[in-house]
Protein backbone atom coordinates (compact mmCIF):
# COMPACT_ATOMS: atom_id res chain seq x y z
CA UNK A 1 0.00 0.00 0.00
CA UNK A 2 1.34 3.46 -0.82
CA UNK A 3 1.52 5.88 2.06
CA UNK A 4 0.00 9.28 1.24
CA UNK A 5 0.28 12.70 2.85
CA UNK A 6 -3.19 12.16 4.26
CA UNK A 7 -1.96 9.18 6.30
CA UNK A 8 1.02 11.02 7.80
CA UNK A 9 0.68 14.74 7.04
CA UNK A 10 4.01 15.75 8.57
CA UNK A 11 6.10 13.04 6.91
CA UNK A 12 7.56 13.81 3.51
CA UNK A 13 7.35 11.00 1.00
CA UNK A 14 10.49 10.16 -0.98
CA UNK A 15 10.34 11.26 -4.64
CA UNK A 16 13.02 10.88 -7.26
CA UNK A 17 14.01 13.77 -9.50
CA UNK A 18 13.46 12.49 -13.04
CA UNK A 19 14.40 15.63 -14.90
CA UNK A 20 15.86 19.05 -14.18
CA UNK A 21 15.12 21.89 -16.62
CA UNK A 22 16.66 25.32 -16.19
CA UNK A 23 14.05 27.90 -17.22
CA UNK A 24 16.39 30.88 -16.86
CA UNK A 25 19.50 31.78 -14.88
CA UNK A 26 17.89 31.38 -11.41
CA UNK A 27 14.79 29.25 -11.97
CA UNK A 28 14.58 25.53 -12.55
CA UNK A 29 11.86 22.90 -12.89
CA UNK A 30 11.92 19.44 -11.37
CA UNK A 31 9.84 16.61 -12.76
CA UNK A 32 9.35 14.24 -9.82
CA UNK A 33 8.05 10.71 -9.51
CA UNK A 34 7.45 8.62 -6.37
CA UNK A 35 10.57 6.71 -5.42
CA UNK A 36 8.62 3.57 -4.59
CA UNK A 37 5.60 2.07 -6.23
CA UNK A 38 2.46 4.02 -6.92
CA UNK A 39 1.63 7.18 -8.77
CA UNK A 40 1.72 10.87 -7.96
CA UNK A 41 -1.07 12.33 -5.89
CA UNK A 42 -3.67 14.15 -7.95
CA UNK A 43 -3.72 17.89 -7.50
CA UNK A 44 -5.80 20.88 -8.48
CA UNK A 45 -4.34 24.00 -10.15
CA UNK A 46 -3.09 26.41 -7.47
CA UNK A 47 -2.12 23.77 -4.90
CA UNK A 48 1.41 23.42 -3.56
CA UNK A 49 3.70 20.82 -2.01
CA UNK A 50 6.16 21.16 0.84
CA UNK A 51 9.47 20.12 -0.75
CA UNK A 52 12.09 18.79 1.64
CA UNK A 53 15.76 18.96 0.72
CA UNK A 54 17.10 16.22 2.99
CA UNK A 55 19.22 17.60 5.79
CA UNK A 56 18.63 21.21 4.77
CA UNK A 57 14.98 22.16 5.14
CA UNK A 58 11.48 22.26 3.74
CA UNK A 59 9.78 24.99 1.67
CA UNK A 60 6.36 25.42 0.02
CA UNK A 61 6.48 25.32 -3.78
CA UNK A 62 3.46 25.43 -6.07
CA UNK A 63 2.80 22.64 -8.53
CA UNK A 64 3.50 23.99 -12.00
CA UNK A 65 2.83 20.96 -14.20
CA UNK A 66 -0.18 19.58 -15.99
CA UNK A 67 -2.83 18.18 -13.62
CA UNK A 68 -3.69 15.55 -16.22
CA UNK A 69 -0.18 14.14 -16.13
CA UNK A 70 -0.42 11.30 -13.60
CA UNK A 71 3.08 9.86 -13.44
CA UNK A 72 5.12 13.02 -12.83
CA UNK A 73 4.68 16.09 -10.73
CA UNK A 74 6.41 19.31 -11.80
CA UNK A 75 7.65 22.16 -9.61
CA UNK A 76 9.32 25.34 -10.78
CA UNK A 77 11.51 27.05 -8.22
CA UNK A 78 13.52 30.21 -8.15
CA UNK A 79 16.52 30.05 -5.88
CA UNK A 80 16.53 32.83 -3.33
CA UNK A 81 17.91 31.44 -0.06
CA UNK A 82 19.19 28.44 1.89
CA UNK A 83 16.73 25.74 0.94
CA UNK A 84 16.03 26.76 -2.64
CA UNK A 85 19.77 27.16 -3.33
CA UNK A 86 20.41 23.66 -1.97
CA UNK A 87 17.52 22.45 -4.11
CA UNK A 88 19.06 24.03 -7.21
CA UNK A 89 22.15 21.84 -6.69
CA UNK A 90 20.16 18.60 -6.84
CA UNK A 91 20.50 16.58 -10.02
CA UNK A 92 18.38 14.03 -11.87
CA UNK A 93 18.09 10.72 -9.99
CA UNK A 94 18.59 12.33 -6.55
CA UNK A 95 15.85 12.24 -3.92
CA UNK A 96 13.64 14.93 -2.50
CA UNK A 97 10.85 14.75 0.12
CA UNK A 98 7.32 15.75 -0.89
CA UNK A 99 4.41 16.58 1.39
CA UNK A 100 1.14 17.44 -0.30
CA UNK A 101 -0.71 18.47 -2.32
CA UNK A 102 -1.74 21.17 0.12
CA UNK A 103 -3.91 24.27 0.13
CA UNK A 104 -6.91 25.26 -1.94
CA UNK A 105 -7.08 25.85 -5.69
CA UNK A 106 -8.02 28.41 -8.35
CA UNK A 107 -11.84 28.39 -8.54
CA UNK A 108 -11.87 27.87 -12.29
CA UNK A 109 -15.32 26.25 -12.10
CA UNK A 110 -16.85 29.57 -11.02
CA UNK A 111 -15.48 31.15 -14.16
CA UNK A 112 -17.46 28.87 -16.49
CA UNK A 113 -19.16 30.84 -19.23
CA UNK A 114 -17.02 33.91 -18.47
CA UNK A 115 -13.84 35.32 -19.91
CA UNK A 116 -10.72 34.11 -18.14
CA UNK A 117 -8.05 36.68 -17.43
CA UNK A 118 -4.76 35.37 -16.06
CA UNK A 119 -2.17 37.88 -14.89
CA UNK A 120 1.22 36.55 -13.85
CA UNK A 121 4.32 38.32 -12.60
CA UNK A 122 7.72 36.58 -12.70
CA UNK A 123 7.71 33.19 -10.93
CA UNK A 124 3.95 33.78 -10.42
CA UNK A 125 3.42 32.10 -13.78
CA UNK A 126 4.34 28.74 -12.19
CA UNK A 127 1.17 28.30 -10.05
CA UNK A 128 -0.95 29.56 -12.95
CA UNK A 129 0.41 27.16 -15.56
CA UNK A 130 -1.73 24.21 -14.37
CA UNK A 131 -4.79 26.47 -14.57
CA UNK A 132 -3.91 27.37 -18.17
CA UNK A 133 -3.46 23.68 -19.11
CA UNK A 134 -6.85 22.90 -17.57
CA UNK A 135 -8.61 25.88 -19.13
CA UNK A 136 -7.31 24.98 -22.59
CA UNK A 137 -8.39 21.39 -22.08
CA UNK A 138 -11.91 22.68 -21.30
CA UNK A 139 -11.68 25.49 -23.83
CA UNK A 140 -15.39 25.56 -24.60
CA UNK A 141 -16.20 26.31 -20.94
CA UNK A 142 -14.86 29.84 -21.28
CA UNK A 143 -15.24 32.92 -23.40
CA UNK A 144 -11.95 34.63 -24.10
CA UNK A 145 -8.78 33.45 -22.45
CA UNK A 146 -6.24 36.20 -21.94
CA UNK A 147 -2.80 35.78 -20.37
CA UNK A 148 -0.84 38.88 -19.38
CA UNK A 149 2.67 38.03 -18.20
CA UNK A 150 5.06 40.53 -16.67
CA UNK A 151 8.70 39.71 -16.14
CA UNK A 152 11.98 41.46 -15.56
CA UNK A 153 13.57 41.14 -19.00
CA UNK A 154 13.31 38.84 -22.03
CA UNK A 155 16.13 36.72 -20.52
CA UNK A 156 14.07 36.12 -17.37
CA UNK A 157 11.15 34.58 -19.26
CA UNK A 158 9.79 31.26 -17.98
CA UNK A 159 8.21 28.43 -19.97
CA UNK A 160 9.30 29.77 -23.35
CA UNK A 161 7.98 26.77 -25.27
CA UNK A 162 4.51 27.00 -23.75
CA UNK A 163 4.38 30.76 -24.19
CA UNK A 164 5.27 30.29 -27.86
CA UNK A 165 2.60 27.59 -28.29
CA UNK A 166 -0.07 29.58 -26.47
CA UNK A 167 0.74 32.70 -28.49
CA UNK A 168 0.29 30.79 -31.72
CA UNK A 169 -3.26 29.67 -30.79
CA UNK A 170 -6.21 31.50 -32.26
CA UNK A 171 -8.31 30.98 -29.15
CA UNK A 172 -6.00 32.58 -26.62
CA UNK A 173 -4.50 36.05 -26.32
CA UNK A 174 -1.02 36.18 -24.78
CA UNK A 175 0.76 39.44 -24.06
CA UNK A 176 4.15 39.73 -22.43
CA UNK A 177 5.51 42.83 -20.78
CA UNK A 178 9.06 43.31 -19.49
CA UNK A 179 10.58 45.97 -17.26
CA UNK A 180 13.48 46.56 -19.62
CA UNK A 181 14.75 45.25 -22.93
CA UNK A 182 16.90 45.87 -25.98
CA UNK A 183 15.88 46.55 -29.54
CA UNK A 184 15.56 42.87 -30.42
CA UNK A 185 12.45 42.74 -28.18
CA UNK A 186 9.15 43.32 -29.98
CA UNK A 187 6.80 42.96 -27.00
CA UNK A 188 5.66 45.50 -24.46
CA UNK A 189 7.91 47.34 -22.03
CA UNK A 190 6.42 48.68 -18.79
CA UNK A 191 4.35 47.42 -15.90
CA UNK A 192 2.02 44.51 -16.67
CA UNK A 193 -1.00 46.42 -15.32
CA UNK A 194 -0.58 48.90 -18.20
CA UNK A 195 -1.88 46.15 -20.54
CA UNK A 196 -5.22 45.90 -18.73
CA UNK A 197 -7.04 48.92 -20.17
CA UNK A 198 -6.81 47.52 -23.70
CA UNK A 199 -6.76 43.77 -23.10
CA UNK A 200 -9.53 41.91 -24.91
CA UNK A 201 -11.89 40.74 -22.14
CA UNK A 202 -15.34 41.81 -21.02
CA UNK A 203 -14.81 43.44 -17.62
CA UNK A 204 -18.34 42.63 -16.48
CA UNK A 205 -18.10 38.97 -17.43
CA UNK A 206 -14.57 38.08 -16.45
CA UNK A 207 -12.89 36.11 -13.70
CA UNK A 208 -9.34 37.29 -13.05
CA UNK A 209 -6.62 35.11 -11.52
CA UNK A 210 -3.46 36.90 -10.42
CA UNK A 211 -0.15 35.68 -9.04
CA UNK A 212 3.07 37.63 -8.59
CA UNK A 213 4.82 39.99 -6.21
CA UNK A 214 2.28 41.67 -3.91
CA UNK A 215 2.94 45.16 -5.30
CA UNK A 216 2.27 43.88 -8.80
CA UNK A 217 -0.96 42.21 -7.66
CA UNK A 218 -2.21 45.34 -5.89
CA UNK A 219 -1.45 47.41 -8.98
CA UNK A 220 -3.14 44.92 -11.24
CA UNK A 221 -6.25 44.77 -9.06
CA UNK A 222 -6.47 48.57 -9.13
CA UNK A 223 -6.35 48.58 -12.93
CA UNK A 224 -8.98 45.81 -13.09
CA UNK A 225 -11.37 47.61 -10.77
CA UNK A 226 -10.87 50.81 -12.80
CA UNK A 227 -11.85 48.85 -15.89
CA UNK A 228 -15.03 47.58 -14.19
CA UNK A 229 -14.11 44.10 -12.94
CA UNK A 230 -15.77 43.48 -9.57
CA UNK A 231 -13.65 42.63 -6.52
CA UNK A 232 -15.59 39.37 -6.12
CA UNK A 233 -14.38 38.20 -9.53
CA UNK A 234 -10.69 38.73 -8.73
CA UNK A 235 -8.56 36.00 -7.15
CA UNK A 236 -5.00 36.37 -5.88
CA UNK A 237 -2.47 34.03 -4.24
CA UNK A 238 -0.72 34.95 -1.05
CA UNK A 239 2.73 33.85 0.10
CA UNK A 240 3.94 33.74 3.66
CA UNK A 241 6.61 31.66 5.39
CA UNK A 242 5.34 28.22 6.25
CA UNK A 243 6.30 25.43 8.62
CA UNK A 244 3.60 22.77 8.96
CA UNK A 245 1.63 23.58 5.80
CA UNK A 246 -1.52 22.09 7.27
CA UNK A 247 -2.96 24.74 9.58
CA UNK A 248 -1.36 23.61 12.85
CA UNK A 249 1.51 25.94 13.70
CA UNK A 250 0.12 29.39 12.85
CA UNK A 251 3.31 30.37 11.03
CA UNK A 252 1.51 31.50 7.91
CA UNK A 253 -1.35 33.37 9.57
CA UNK A 254 -2.54 36.50 7.79
CA UNK A 255 -5.41 38.18 9.58
CA UNK A 256 -7.87 35.46 10.39
CA UNK A 257 -6.67 33.14 7.63
CA UNK A 258 -3.99 30.49 7.48
CA UNK A 259 -2.45 30.79 4.04
CA UNK A 260 -1.54 27.10 3.95
CA UNK A 261 -5.03 25.82 4.72
CA UNK A 262 -7.48 28.58 3.72
CA UNK A 263 -5.27 29.67 0.81
CA UNK A 264 -3.00 30.22 -0.96
CA UNK A 265 -5.79 31.38 -3.32
CA UNK A 266 -8.10 34.08 -1.96
CA UNK A 267 -10.90 36.16 -3.38
CA UNK A 268 -9.53 39.67 -3.48
CA UNK A 269 -12.24 41.32 -1.37
CA UNK A 270 -11.60 38.80 1.41
CA UNK A 271 -7.88 39.50 1.47
CA UNK A 272 -7.90 43.25 0.71
CA UNK A 273 -8.09 44.52 4.34
CA UNK A 274 -4.93 42.59 5.26
CA UNK A 275 -2.90 43.64 2.24
CA UNK A 276 -2.62 47.23 3.40
CA UNK A 277 -1.43 46.45 6.95
CA UNK A 278 2.35 46.73 6.96
CA UNK A 279 3.17 44.43 9.89
CA UNK A 280 1.26 41.61 8.20
CA UNK B 1 -3.00 65.29 -46.07
CA UNK B 2 -6.34 64.48 -44.43
CA UNK B 3 -9.28 66.87 -44.40
CA UNK B 4 -9.68 68.83 -41.19
CA UNK B 5 -13.10 67.45 -40.48
CA UNK B 6 -11.66 63.93 -40.40
CA UNK B 7 -8.83 65.08 -38.20
CA UNK B 8 -11.35 66.73 -35.91
CA UNK B 9 -13.21 63.42 -35.58
CA UNK B 10 -9.97 61.56 -34.87
CA UNK B 11 -9.01 64.10 -32.22
CA UNK B 12 -12.43 63.96 -30.57
CA UNK B 13 -12.43 60.18 -30.35
CA UNK B 14 -8.90 59.82 -28.98
CA UNK B 15 -8.93 58.70 -25.35
CA UNK B 16 -6.63 61.52 -24.26
CA UNK B 17 -9.02 64.20 -25.51
CA UNK B 18 -12.32 62.45 -24.79
CA UNK B 19 -14.87 64.90 -23.43
CA UNK B 20 -13.02 68.00 -24.66
CA UNK B 21 -15.32 70.71 -26.00
CA UNK B 22 -15.88 70.90 -29.74
CA UNK B 23 -14.56 74.46 -29.66
CA UNK B 24 -11.23 73.20 -28.36
CA UNK B 25 -11.19 70.27 -30.79
CA UNK B 26 -11.74 72.73 -33.63
CA UNK B 27 -8.88 74.84 -32.30
CA UNK B 28 -6.50 71.86 -32.36
CA UNK B 29 -7.64 70.80 -35.83
CA UNK B 30 -5.86 73.90 -37.14
CA UNK B 31 -2.45 72.57 -36.25
CA UNK B 32 -2.84 68.78 -36.31
CA UNK B 33 -1.68 66.42 -39.04
CA UNK B 34 -1.69 62.62 -39.39
CA UNK B 35 1.48 60.64 -39.93
CA UNK B 36 2.41 56.97 -40.27
CA UNK B 37 5.65 55.49 -38.95
CA UNK B 38 7.00 52.12 -40.02
CA UNK B 39 8.85 49.64 -37.80
CA UNK B 40 12.30 51.02 -37.04
CA UNK B 41 11.42 54.63 -37.97
CA UNK B 42 12.46 57.15 -35.37
CA UNK B 43 9.72 59.61 -34.44
CA UNK B 44 12.29 61.71 -32.64
CA UNK B 45 15.73 61.39 -31.10
CA UNK B 46 17.12 62.73 -27.82
CA UNK B 47 18.41 66.28 -28.14
CA UNK B 48 16.24 67.23 -31.12
CA UNK B 49 13.76 70.11 -30.98
CA UNK B 50 10.40 68.93 -29.57
CA UNK B 51 8.19 70.24 -32.36
CA UNK B 52 5.15 68.02 -31.89
CA UNK B 53 3.24 66.03 -29.37
CA UNK B 54 1.68 62.81 -30.63
CA UNK B 55 -1.58 61.00 -30.02
CA UNK B 56 -1.23 57.34 -31.01
CA UNK B 57 -4.18 55.97 -33.00
CA UNK B 58 -2.75 52.52 -33.70
CA UNK B 59 0.55 50.68 -33.39
CA UNK B 60 3.27 50.92 -30.78
CA UNK B 61 6.19 53.21 -30.04
CA UNK B 62 9.16 52.41 -27.82
CA UNK B 63 10.85 55.03 -25.70
CA UNK B 64 14.56 54.37 -25.63
CA UNK B 65 17.77 55.70 -24.22
CA UNK B 66 21.05 55.14 -25.99
CA UNK B 67 24.01 54.08 -23.94
CA UNK B 68 27.33 53.61 -25.75
CA UNK B 69 28.10 50.49 -23.65
CA UNK B 70 24.66 48.91 -23.69
CA UNK B 71 23.24 50.19 -26.97
CA UNK B 72 19.61 51.25 -27.12
CA UNK B 73 17.75 50.34 -23.92
CA UNK B 74 13.95 50.17 -24.12
CA UNK B 75 12.36 51.97 -21.18
CA UNK B 76 8.70 51.81 -22.07
CA UNK B 77 6.39 51.05 -24.96
CA UNK B 78 3.36 53.24 -25.63
CA UNK B 79 0.39 51.90 -27.53
CA UNK B 80 -2.83 53.10 -29.14
CA UNK B 81 -4.94 55.73 -27.39
CA UNK B 82 -1.92 57.00 -25.46
CA UNK B 83 0.01 60.23 -25.78
CA UNK B 84 3.67 60.38 -26.77
CA UNK B 85 6.04 63.19 -25.83
CA UNK B 86 5.99 65.89 -23.17
CA UNK B 87 9.32 67.68 -23.76
CA UNK B 88 7.47 70.34 -25.79
CA UNK B 89 5.90 71.48 -22.47
CA UNK B 90 9.07 72.46 -20.65
CA UNK B 91 12.00 74.60 -21.83
CA UNK B 92 14.38 74.06 -23.54
CA UNK B 93 11.77 72.06 -25.57
CA UNK B 94 14.16 69.27 -26.54
CA UNK B 95 13.47 65.54 -26.48
CA UNK B 96 15.11 63.64 -23.61
CA UNK B 97 14.76 60.17 -25.13
CA UNK B 98 14.47 58.48 -28.51
CA UNK B 99 11.09 57.29 -29.77
CA UNK B 100 10.99 54.49 -32.36
CA UNK B 101 8.09 52.72 -34.02
CA UNK B 102 7.93 49.00 -33.13
CA UNK B 103 4.96 48.36 -35.42
CA UNK B 104 3.29 50.37 -38.15
CA UNK B 105 2.05 53.29 -36.07
CA UNK B 106 -0.43 56.00 -36.98
CA UNK B 107 -0.42 59.16 -34.96
CA UNK B 108 -2.01 62.56 -34.76
CA UNK B 109 0.79 65.11 -34.63
CA UNK B 110 -0.03 68.35 -32.82
CA UNK B 111 2.27 71.29 -33.47
CA UNK B 112 3.87 72.12 -30.14
CA UNK B 113 4.47 75.82 -30.65
CA UNK B 114 0.87 76.35 -31.72
CA UNK B 115 -0.29 74.33 -28.71
CA UNK B 116 1.71 76.53 -26.34
CA UNK B 117 0.37 79.66 -28.02
CA UNK B 118 -3.21 78.38 -27.87
CA UNK B 119 -2.79 77.66 -24.15
CA UNK B 120 -1.51 81.18 -23.52
CA UNK B 121 -4.36 82.79 -25.45
CA UNK B 122 -7.13 80.58 -24.11
CA UNK B 123 -6.40 79.65 -20.50
CA UNK B 124 -9.44 77.42 -20.30
CA UNK B 125 -8.02 75.36 -23.16
CA UNK B 126 -4.52 75.47 -21.67
CA UNK B 127 -5.77 74.29 -18.28
CA UNK B 128 -7.85 71.50 -19.80
CA UNK B 129 -4.89 70.28 -21.86
CA UNK B 130 -2.42 70.48 -18.96
CA UNK B 131 -4.85 68.75 -16.61
CA UNK B 132 -4.93 65.77 -18.97
CA UNK B 133 -1.15 65.79 -19.24
CA UNK B 134 -0.82 65.79 -15.44
CA UNK B 135 -2.75 62.51 -15.41
CA UNK B 136 -0.32 61.09 -17.96
CA UNK B 137 2.68 62.25 -15.88
CA UNK B 138 1.27 60.68 -12.73
CA UNK B 139 0.63 57.36 -14.50
CA UNK B 140 4.07 57.27 -16.14
CA UNK B 141 5.90 58.29 -12.97
CA UNK B 142 4.20 55.56 -11.01
CA UNK B 143 4.99 52.96 -13.67
CA UNK B 144 8.61 54.14 -13.86
CA UNK B 145 8.99 53.84 -10.07
CA UNK B 146 7.58 50.33 -10.11
CA UNK B 147 9.97 49.36 -12.90
CA UNK B 148 12.80 50.97 -10.96
CA UNK B 149 12.07 48.95 -7.85
CA UNK B 150 12.75 45.77 -9.85
CA UNK B 151 9.82 43.92 -8.30
CA UNK B 152 10.61 40.64 -10.03
CA UNK B 153 14.25 40.80 -8.90
CA UNK B 154 15.81 39.37 -5.73
CA UNK B 155 14.38 40.65 -2.43
CA UNK B 156 17.80 41.27 -0.87
C1 LIG C 1 2.04 28.69 -1.11
C2 LIG C 1 3.38 29.06 -1.63
C3 LIG C 1 3.75 28.68 -2.90
C4 LIG C 1 5.02 29.00 -3.40
N1 LIG C 1 5.35 28.61 -4.66
C5 LIG C 1 6.57 28.87 -5.14
C6 LIG C 1 6.93 28.44 -6.44
O1 LIG C 1 6.16 27.83 -7.17
N2 LIG C 1 8.19 28.72 -6.86
C7 LIG C 1 9.10 29.40 -6.08
O2 LIG C 1 10.22 29.62 -6.52
N3 LIG C 1 8.75 29.84 -4.87
C8 LIG C 1 7.53 29.58 -4.36
N4 LIG C 1 7.21 29.99 -3.10
C9 LIG C 1 8.21 30.73 -2.33
C10 LIG C 1 9.20 29.77 -1.69
O3 LIG C 1 8.53 29.02 -0.73
C11 LIG C 1 10.32 30.59 -1.05
O4 LIG C 1 11.09 31.18 -2.04
C12 LIG C 1 11.20 29.71 -0.17
O5 LIG C 1 10.48 29.35 0.98
C13 LIG C 1 12.45 30.43 0.23
O6 LIG C 1 13.18 29.58 1.08
P1 LIG C 1 14.77 29.65 1.16
O7 LIG C 1 15.20 28.86 2.34
O8 LIG C 1 15.38 29.30 -0.13
O9 LIG C 1 15.03 31.18 1.39
P2 LIG C 1 15.14 31.92 2.81
O10 LIG C 1 16.46 31.57 3.40
O11 LIG C 1 13.91 31.68 3.57
O12 LIG C 1 15.20 33.41 2.30
C14 LIG C 1 16.43 33.93 1.76
C15 LIG C 1 16.20 35.27 1.14
O13 LIG C 1 15.26 35.16 0.07
C16 LIG C 1 14.18 36.02 0.27
N5 LIG C 1 12.96 35.35 -0.14
C17 LIG C 1 12.22 34.46 0.57
N6 LIG C 1 11.14 34.11 -0.14
C18 LIG C 1 11.20 34.76 -1.31
C19 LIG C 1 10.36 34.80 -2.46
N7 LIG C 1 9.24 34.11 -2.52
N8 LIG C 1 10.75 35.57 -3.51
C20 LIG C 1 11.88 36.29 -3.47
N9 LIG C 1 12.70 36.29 -2.40
C21 LIG C 1 12.37 35.54 -1.34
C22 LIG C 1 14.17 36.29 1.77
O14 LIG C 1 13.63 37.59 2.03
C23 LIG C 1 15.61 36.27 2.12
O15 LIG C 1 16.23 37.49 1.88
C24 LIG C 1 5.94 29.71 -2.60
C25 LIG C 1 5.57 30.10 -1.30
C26 LIG C 1 4.32 29.79 -0.82
C27 LIG C 1 3.92 30.20 0.54
S1 LIG D 1 2.22 26.78 7.99
FE1 LIG D 1 1.55 26.07 9.91
S2 LIG D 1 -0.41 26.94 10.03
FE2 LIG D 1 0.22 27.42 8.03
Amino acid sequence: MTLTTLDAPMSPLPYRIRQVTWENRDTFSFALAPAGEGSCERFLPGQFNMLYVYGVGEVPVSISGDPAEGDMIVHTTRYVGNVTKAMSRLRADQMIGVRGPLGNHWPAGEAKGKDLLIVAGGIGLAPLRPLIYEALRRRSDYGKIVLLFGTRSPDDMLFRNELRQWRSRFDMDVQICVDRAHQDWFGHVGVVSSLIPRAGFDPYLTHAFICGPEIMMVNTVEALIKRGVSEEAIFVTMERNMKCGIGLCGHCQLGTAFICKDGPVFRYDEMAPWLTIREM
Amino acid sequence: MKQHSEIGAMLAEHEFLRGMSSKHIALMEEFTSVDTFHPGDYVFRAGEEAEYTYLIRSGRISIEIYDPQRGAVLLETIAAEKVLGWSWLVPPYKWCFDARAVEVTRMLCLNAERLRQAGELDHEFGYEFHKRFTGVFAERLRAARLQLMDMYGPLT
